[in-house]
């Protein structure tokens, strides 16, 4: 095996020195009864050369995205990724080390964390950032919990249906053992009701949560929704897309108390879906009650500036029953990516790329909506994503249109029954002219005639 | 000489650039005609403005102040702290597994659905258990997930009001925590003096409010629960439900099965015992094993193969507790473990559980003639040790070695943890460090040893080495500096 | 180690100052002197119950987090907000300027179970 480096002769040594006469006699601590005496049903070792053969022939029956024109969005997106993110990110140094809990001899990720917190916190527009949670959606609930620990007294989460319905799965998840309802208010014309989230909200509310831009790629009224929150004195949670702070009003400036968002977009790869990260930053006031691990800036005894993590007391490891979260690491390394990322982009960088995610995405709403039998579902000011509403069900778009390769975006069928002729369309600042047309062509014909469906390669 | 190394936004120089975007070739569009003045953002991020060299630059110093696995020995207890081989970082560059959307149809990443689904089936091989969710993100996601399907299927077995949850004094944190977070009231149990679970303190916990027990095994101090099928039994004849942590699974793969021996959940951590890289903290993963009373309660999706041979994402159950986080689960971190597994195949699988204990042993000899080993007997993957015999060191002697075998050039052991043993140390030094290494460890011991006799100021001002000696954590708590802003 | 004689204490090391229908409460000098190097003190809410022998507040130092044990069952009626950005007050006159909680007695015959100032000093001999 070639991660061993013991040879026959050591072992016996080893063995020896223990004072026992075979590697089975090293277990015996296990009693009988719980040992596993058969053969694993394993595959036989395979070589570097047969598993990246394995690949190879992957290959053929995988559609990459490099390989399709697509449109997918709905949380997780194609944008661009500079080179020196790879390079930099992928150091050894950083990757196969630990969390840093000798910080002496983790100065550089303590560092690099501390500089993801400040650039987080700069993009936000937030007082404080952790060092990043899990995801998007696992960060929002955490959001909610941490909410919840805040206005003990109170009882109710309040939170808008334009978020992505993962997210809203997974706050459910988490709040379905603890004695707090959770109220979700509806949506007029693809985004959150400001009236029924105004009649939801009362002294009893924890906090207000919502998207922006939402689900359906709409930019809310935040500053109405967090008002109507404050007004009741619940708190106010945003989840972002980081991609938009350039353009859009971060948290930090409609004075939302917490404010988190998925963090793949800034340098993350798309991975089917993970590992991603969520970034969380908030007010200096609840500092005593942020889940996951804080960077500090301090100095040695000889004056010399250092980081550590700090604000440990709130942590599992010592808090144990009474900490609010359970979260031990962080997503160090994905994390990093995006620490790049900004630093890479920097004031106008990311400026840049919101613009150009602004006029191709409106570019090509303008262009769909004005195929025959095509409208925007909505009017609302959107960011870089849109809904679409097609002529017949969106899944069987998607099917017409992949023969010419292409993903017109997500149906939202696959959430929402009553949207079966809605696709959700993502149009980063990859997408080329010639790619939006290439859409619109594919969408024209795809309309035109309503019959000869045909599911080839396209699955559900 | 080690040279201050500036902060990004130290460097920063209006007008500098490290990426170029391309220009727009669509007609343009002007935010504030498309937007609601008071919806945007009213001034710039305070970012750098600085170039790739810079960034390269900074980067790579940054990372030189790093002890990682790759240049150092690193035996964190409880860690697994393991080589990651190189062949894994290859295998999920691969577009195949990189460039693939989420919500992309089934149709078009049919092999990568097969190599996630032949994971599960290989974590079932080394697990026992009959059903599986890669979905957590990490060991402690697992551990609450698990929880959060006890209580489900409580509530349907008339145990709503089953609320206590047992968890041994030698515990990790995370599992009062997670239990807790799923409206469980954690009640320790004692160990004995052996290290291990006392049955008889379990006897007298175990009631008809009992919901679970949360068990780590081998446990904390690198010992193999040797009633755990007597606990296991005394857990379902109370109606109660067995976790296990499988923090430390490594030293037990392919020599025993948690679900064989009595265990109906357990999370794995991919990043400790499948060769997953720790990245500074992250990504890991956390997938769990349940027996198949418990499988309808596993969060959706969960990952089938039909009869046609084809890979789909079954979000339909009825019965599940839903979503732990957003889409299918951290592909990148999952897929490492299935190129590790499959490199390994069945006998390298063993062969990493045999290594890794006869390594723990030979270690716990050579320590053990230097420092004391509270329970000195044959250890499994990790084991204890006590640094309470230094006279002259006498304010937190397991902090002081440890901050002086930075200097000796290893990553000290995991410090102040399980919480039963005084000023220790668990090491844990994995099936990949070479007799060499482990030999260099015990002699840094016995340095250390006679430096605590002859000149204990040499611990107690370590490290000298370091580009940082001891900082100030007082000062960063007191007078909290988060951001470069401050 | 000032273990002042007008007052009562309990054996987790609070001490509690009898004023008609309620008690002002804190730790003690040894307590502070055991936890070191204070970061933050966690107080509760004005009409916050609580209940004898049960933790209400929280003292944080740099890798731990000491509960504060209600001497009495009743309702928080004030706290010392001046403490939270003032650790020294802890730190220097826990007696005085470093007073945690007011609260108002629930059951007065929870007080006699006290411990007197005699009591307490003979209980920190054992502790020492």
């Amino acid at each position: 095996m070639p991660y061993i480096s013991l040879t026959e002769p050591e072992i016996r040594e080893m063995l020896d020195r223990i004072g026992v006469e075979t590697i089975d006699d090293l277990f015996a601590p296990i009693p009988e009864q719980a040992r596993f005496t058969g053969k694993l049903d394993l595959p036989a070792a395979a070589s570097e050369i047969e598993i990246t053969r394995e690949l190879t022939e992957a290959a053929v029956r995988t559609t990459t995205l490099d390989r399709m024109n697509s449109f997918l969005g709905a949380g997780a997106y194609d944008h661009f990724i500079p080179s020196v993110i790879d390079h930099l990110a992928g150091r050894t140094e950083f990757y196969t080390a630990y969390t840093p809990y000798q910080p002496e001899a983790s100065q550089g990720m303590l560092t690099a964390i501390f500089e993801y917190q400040s650039m987080i916190a700069a993009l936000t527009r937030m007082e404080v950032s952790n060092a990043s949670l899990y995801d998007g959606a696992s960060g929002l609930a955490e959001a909610v919990m941490m909410a919840v620990s805040i206005h003990r007294r109170r009882k109710k989460v309040v939170v808008s249906a334009a978020i992505h319905p993962e997210y809203l799965a997974t706050i459910r998840t988490y709040l379905t053992n603890l004695d707090t309802a959770l109220e979700v208010v509806c949506t007029e014309g693809g985004v959150t009701d400001a009236r029924a989230l105004a009649a939801a909200v009362d002294q009893d509310t924890i906090c207000v949560a919502f998207q922006n831009p939402n689900f359906f790629g709409n930019i809310e009224d935040v500053v109405a929704l967090s008002r109507i929150a404050r007004e009741q004195g619940a708190l106010v949670i945003a989840s972002v897309d980081p991609i938009s702070l350039g353009i859009l009003a971060p948290p930090g400036e409609y004075d939302a108390d917490i404010c988190v968002g998925e963090g793949q977009a800034l340098g993350g790869e798309l991975f089917f879906g993970g590992p991603y990260f969520g970034f969380f930053a908030a007010k200096m006031d609840y500092i005593r009650r942020i889940p996951g691990r804080i960077v500090g800036e301090t100095e040695d005894g000889e004056g010399r500036r250092g980081y550590v993590l700090t604000f440990q007391t709130r942590e599992q490891h010592i808090r144990r029953a009474k900490a609010t979260s359970n979260i031990c690491t962080n997503q160090g390394i994905i994390a990093l990516r995006g620490a790049i990322y900004l630093a890479c982009l920097g004031p106008h960088g990311i400026r840049e790329v919101g613009e150009l995610c602004l006029a191709k995405s409106h570019y090509a709403a303008e262009k769909l909506a004005a195929i025959p039998g095509y409208r925007l579902a909505f009017d609302a000011p959107f960011f870089k994503e849109f809904v679409l509403e097609c002529p017949k069900p969106a899944a069987e778009i998607a099917c017409d249109v992949w023969p010419d390769g292409i993903q017109p975006g997500v149906a939202l069928s696959r959430w929402f029954p009553e949207m079966e002729n809605h696709l959700l369309v993502a149009v980063t600042e990859k997408k080329s002219r010639e790619e939006i047309d290439a859409l619109a062509d594919a969408l024209a014909r795809a309309g035109a005639h309503e019959s000869g469906t045909s599911a080839r390669g396209a699955g559900r | 000489m080690i040279i201050e190394e500036k902060l990004l936004i130290e460097r920063s120089k209006p007008g500098l650039r490290a990426i170029r975007l391309p220009k727009s070739d669509v007609p343009e569009l002007r935010a504030e005609d498309v937007i609601p003045s008071h919806l945007m953002r009213q001034a710039p991020p305070e970012l750098p403005e600085i170039t790739e060299v810079d960034l390269a630059r900074h980067y790579t110093r940054l990372s030189q102040k790093n002890f990682c696995v790759d240049t150092h020995t690193y035996p964190l207890g409880s860690c697994t702290m393991k080589y990651n081989p190189k062949i894994n970082e290859d295998f999920i560059r691969s577009p195949v597994i990189r460039r693939v959307h989420p919500y992309q149809s089934e149709g078009t990443i049919q092999p990568l659905l097969r190599m996630l689904y032949d994971t599960e089936e290989m974590l079932k091989a080394v697990s026992g258990f009959p059903a599986i969710s890669m979905q957590p993100a990490a060991g402690a996601h697992g551990e609450l997930t698990c929880l959060m399907m006890f209580r489900a299927w409580h509530r349907d077995h008339g145990g709503e009001d089953r609320r206590e949850v047992l968890i041994p004094d030698s515990a990790h944190g995370t599992n009062p925590a997670s239990a807790v977070l799923c409206g469980f009231k954690p009640v320790e149990i004692k160990s004995n003096d052996r290290g291990l679970v006392d049955l008889e303190a379990l006897k007298s916990r175990v009631s008809g409010k009992t919901a679970a027990m949360m068990i780590t095994n081998p446990n904390t101090l690198g010992l193999f629960e040797e009633q755990i099928v007597a606990i296991a039994r005394i857990l379902h004849e109370a109606g109660a439900l067995l976790f296990m942590d499988g923090a430390n699974f490594n030293a037990i793969l392919g020599r025993a099965r948690p679900h064989d021996f009595g265990v109906d959940a357990m999370h794995m951590n991919l990043h400790k015992t499948f060769a997953v890289p720790h990245g500074g903290g992250g990504p890991g993963s956390g997938p769990i094993g349940v027996s198949a009373e418990l499988a309808p309660y596993l969060p959706a999706p969960v990952l089938r193969r039909d009869e046609d041979g084809a890979c789909r994402l079954d979000y339909e159950r009825e019965k599940s507790i839903g979503r732990v986080r957003g889409f299918y689960g951290s592909v990148g971190a999952i897929l490492r473990s299935y190129c590790y597994l499959r490199i390994l195949g069945e006998e390298g699988v063993r062969r990493v559980s045999d290594m890794a204990v006869l390594n723990a042993n030979y270690l716990r000899k050579l320590v053990g003639e230097v420092l004391r080993i509270p329970f000195d007997r044959l250890c499994m993957h990790e084991f204890v040790a006590e640094l309470t015999a230094f006279p002259n060191l006498p304010e937190r002697p397991a902090l002081q070695a440890a901050k002086r075998l930075l200097d000796l050039g290893i990553h000290p052991p995991t410090t102040y943890f399980p919480l039963i043993v005084n000023e220790c140390w668990m090491v844990e030094p994995t099936e990949t460090e070479s007799k060499e290494d482990l030999e260099a460890f015990a002699e840094a011991i016995r340095q250390i040893a006679r430096e605590a006799e002859e000149e204990p100021e040499l611990l107690t001002s370590a490290p000298h080495t370091m580009p940082v000696s001891r900082l100030d954590e007082v000062k960063a708590a007191r007078e909290p500096r988060l951001t470069w802003k401050g | 180690m000032a273990v002042p004689a007008d007052l009562k204490y309990t054996k987790s090391h609070e001490w509690v100052k009898i004023e008609d229908k309620v008690v002002i409460t804190g730790i003690t000098e040894f307590a502070v002197k055991a936890l070191s190097d204070l970061v933050y003190v966690d107080l509760p809410e004005i009409a916050d119950l609580t209940e004898k022998g049960h933790p209400y507040a929280e003292i944080e130092s740099v890798k731990a987090v000491a509960d504060v044990h209600a001497p009495i069952s009743g309702e928080v009626d004030e706290i010392n907000e001046e403490v939270v950005d003032n650790l020294d007050f802890l730190a220097h006159d826990p007696y005085g300027k470093g007073w945690l909680a007011k609260i108002q007695i629930s059951y007065p015959d929870e007080l006699p179970s006290l411990l007197s100032a005699g009591e307490y000093e003979k209980l920190l001999t054992t502790q020492e």
